[in-house]
């Protein structure tokens, strides 16, 4: 857990004053990602660059576990907390293998157990250890560059780490190859994080808290989905922009909004079918095969006083999508394939229940972001 | 691919190595085939004894200038010096532009004649390429990377070995490069101040309008300035580490 109270930076002499930030107050709970959000300029660096003392706040407290940094020295702070900057900062006379072992090696780990952790750590990111491991840092690739400083950060397990806009510099096809990447990691490592970002879509992405930032100041701390239902103020409204509710899209679930609808054989008679889709207030029944793979689709109204099975009068399923992806591809293929509804699957492929255009827009309506609150 | 790479560069580092091996080779065979080796060979003695102290100097004056000249320019590069450095920078560049000669003449007229004043003014001669080399290279290491260290908890000295020091090496050599071909091209001027050298036989030679004498001193000062040279070039390439290298 990071808490930051009152915390102030003012540069420059008494008549030239700039005051970077601003009485900060804020929480980072254990295992989350903050991220901190807003124009260039607006104090964010400079908050992030006083917890590891980079910075010298000029008044105001830094805890960590509860534990006022200022009592530690400012080498072993600092060695205790993952650093990574958008620069990446890998040390060119060093090869991936060494920079990656600065920090274990500095905090006393013999040579054998530093280099193990570099090679599991290169691995974890999907890079080969044998031919990556000798390599020097102008023999990589700007994402691979990117990768390793990540990793080079997470070296000896710190509790925290500081992020300034570390995907910065990539482009936006790599750029999200990794922020998944990330995640993928920190759902395992459940690191306490501060990531610097200035874009709203990287926030949502990644951020369980966004604090967006004006003039040195916090303008509102909160979920991302609260953010961009209920923005604080005109400036954060403008801050995530015009869309944002259809920002919101991927913070929700398909799974979260799906509903039931009967899945059904093709030999069911239309009447049962019927009385099923009324009974469930199902708009349409799916047609499922033996091992419940949705294979088509009949809507409810041209079930009334049909006759024979199911079969003679299915559609064929146009698309479906895992439960699991977020509702801006759900509704992009909703409205590719002009359906009111699509059909969501699980892991095997069984049929998991069906999105309709109503509870989307139900979702998002800015009376219930609780929603996506889980 | 890696390998292939990584041959080209070693054919490429190979190619280096014998292309200033055949100079080397072609300036000997130069002497022998003109007969320049006859014209020599009577003054066989004196240059063996002047070349030991010809070199002597060379040693004694570039190794201490090295010595010297790497401490200051760390030293003007760190921060707390930094409202001074470029000041003491000026005051260092305009001594690069004394000729040399005059560099030798001044360091006579504080020290009078002999090896101390011919080691002094060779040792000022060089110590200014490198210290500004070694300045400029440390400052020229990029602010992120001395950024990334300290966050990372490195100690200013662990900042300055690992991460400056290596950055900037290549420029540093770069210095001591330029300052030993000042140094071994300078040498010979230290007889005029009684600092003894192979400048003997060639001034002597001069003087004496007897040709003999002054190949006598000038092929080995050429060959020794080659060999420096050559010497540098290789601890160049292969003591700058590879990930700083521009060279592999
Ligand atoms: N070392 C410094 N000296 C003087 N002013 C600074 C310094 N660092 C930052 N500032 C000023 O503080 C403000 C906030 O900077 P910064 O935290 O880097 O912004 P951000 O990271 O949000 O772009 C800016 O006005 C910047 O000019
Ligand atoms: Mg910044």
């Amino acid at each position: 857990m990071i808490q930051l109270e009152d915390l102030t930076k003012t540069f420059g002499a008494a008549n030239r004053l700039v005051v970077a930030a601003d009485r900060i107050n804020m929480t980072v709970p254990s295992g989350e990602i903050c991220v901190l959000l807003g124009p260039s300029g607006c104090g964010k660096t400079t908050t992030l660059k006083m917890v590891n003392r980079l910075v010298r706040p000029t008044s105001g407290r830094i805890l960590i576990n509860g534990e006022d940094t200022s009592g530690l020295d400012d080498i072993a702070l600092r060695r205790q907390i993952g650093y990574v900057i958008q620069q990446i900062g890998l040390f060119p006379n060093m090869t991936v293998e060494e920079n990656i072992c600065v920090v274990p090696r500095m905090l006393g780990w013999d040579a054998g157990r530093a280099k193990a952790r570099a090679a599991e750590l290169i691995d974890l990111v999907g890079l080969d250890p044998h031919q990556f491991l000798r390599r020097y840092p102008k023999e990589l690739s700007g994402g691979q560059q990117q990768r390793i400083g990540v990793i080079r950060a997470l070296a000896a397990d710190p509790p925290v780490m500081l992020m300034d806009e570390p995907f910065g510099a990539i482009d936006p096809i790599n750029r999200e190859i990794i922020q998944n990447e990330f995640l993928k990691m920190q759902a395992e490592l459940k690191k306490t994080i501060m990531f610097v970002s200035h874009d709203i879509d990287e926030a949502v992405k990644m951020a369980d808290k966004i604090a967006i930032f004006r003039g040195g100041r916090i303008e509102q701390y909160d979920t991302p989905d609260r953010i961009l239902a209920r923005p604080a103020n005109d400036f954060v409204a403008n801050f995530v922009g015009a869309d944002r509710t259809l920002k919101r899209l991927r913070l929700i679930d398909a799974r979260q909004v799906a509903q039931d609808a009967p899945a059904l054989p093709a030999e069911t008679a239309p009447q049962e079918a019927a009385r099923l889709a009324l009974a469930a207030g199902a708009p349409v029944v799916v047609v499922v095969d033996a091992a419940r793979r949705p294979v088509g689709y009949v809507p409810a109204e041209a079930l009334a006083g049909a006759r024979g099975t199911l079969s003679g009068l299915a559609q064929p399923m146009p698309v479906t999508m895992p439960a699991q992806c977020d509702l801006r591809a759900v509704v992009s293929e909703m409205f590719t394939h002009d359906m009111r509804w699509l059909a969501c699957t699980d892991a095997e492929g069984r049929f998991a229940g069906i999105v309709t255009q109503r509870a989307v827009t139900a979702a998002l309506s800015e009376a219930a972001p609780a929603v996506a609150a889980q | 691919m890696t390998r292939a790479v990584a041959m080209a560069t070693a054919s490429g580092l190979g190619a280096q190595v014998a292309w200033r091996l055949l100079a080397l080779a072609a300036v000997v065979a130069l002497v022998l085939w003109t007969g320049l080796d006859e014209q020599i060979s009577p003054y066989w003695e004196d240059i063996l004894y002047l070349t030991r102290q010809h070199v002597v100097l060379v040693a004694a004056s570039g190794g201490a200038a090295i010595l010297a000249g790497i401490p200051i320019g760390v030293w003007l590069s760190r921060p707390g010096m930094a409202r001074h450095a470029e000041t003491v920078m000026q005051v260092f560049n305009i001594g690069t532009t004394i000729p040399t000669l005059a560099v030798i003449a001044l360091s006579m007229t504080l020290l009078g004649i002999g090896f101390a004043p011919a080691f002094f003014g060779l040792f000022v001669a060089s110590l200014l390429p490198i210290v500004r080399n070694t300045y400029t290279g440390l400052l020229a290491v990029p602010a992120h990377l001395k950024e990334a260290a300290t966050g990372m908890g490195m100690t200013p000295r662990q900042i300055l070995w690992r991460v400056e020091l290596p950055n900037a090496l290549y420029v540093i050599f770069s210095g001591v490069r330029t300052a030993l071909a000042i140094n071994v091209g300078t040498t010979p001027l230290a007889f005029l101040i009684g600092g003894g050298g192979l400048g003997e036989l060639i001034f002597t030679g001069i003087d004496l309008m007897d040709t003999g004498m002054l190949l006598a001193g000038a092929v080995p000062t050429a060959m020794l300035a080659v060999l420096v040279d050559f010497a540098m070039a290789q601890a160049q390439l292969t003591l700058v580490p590879k990930g700083v290298n521009p060279l592999r």
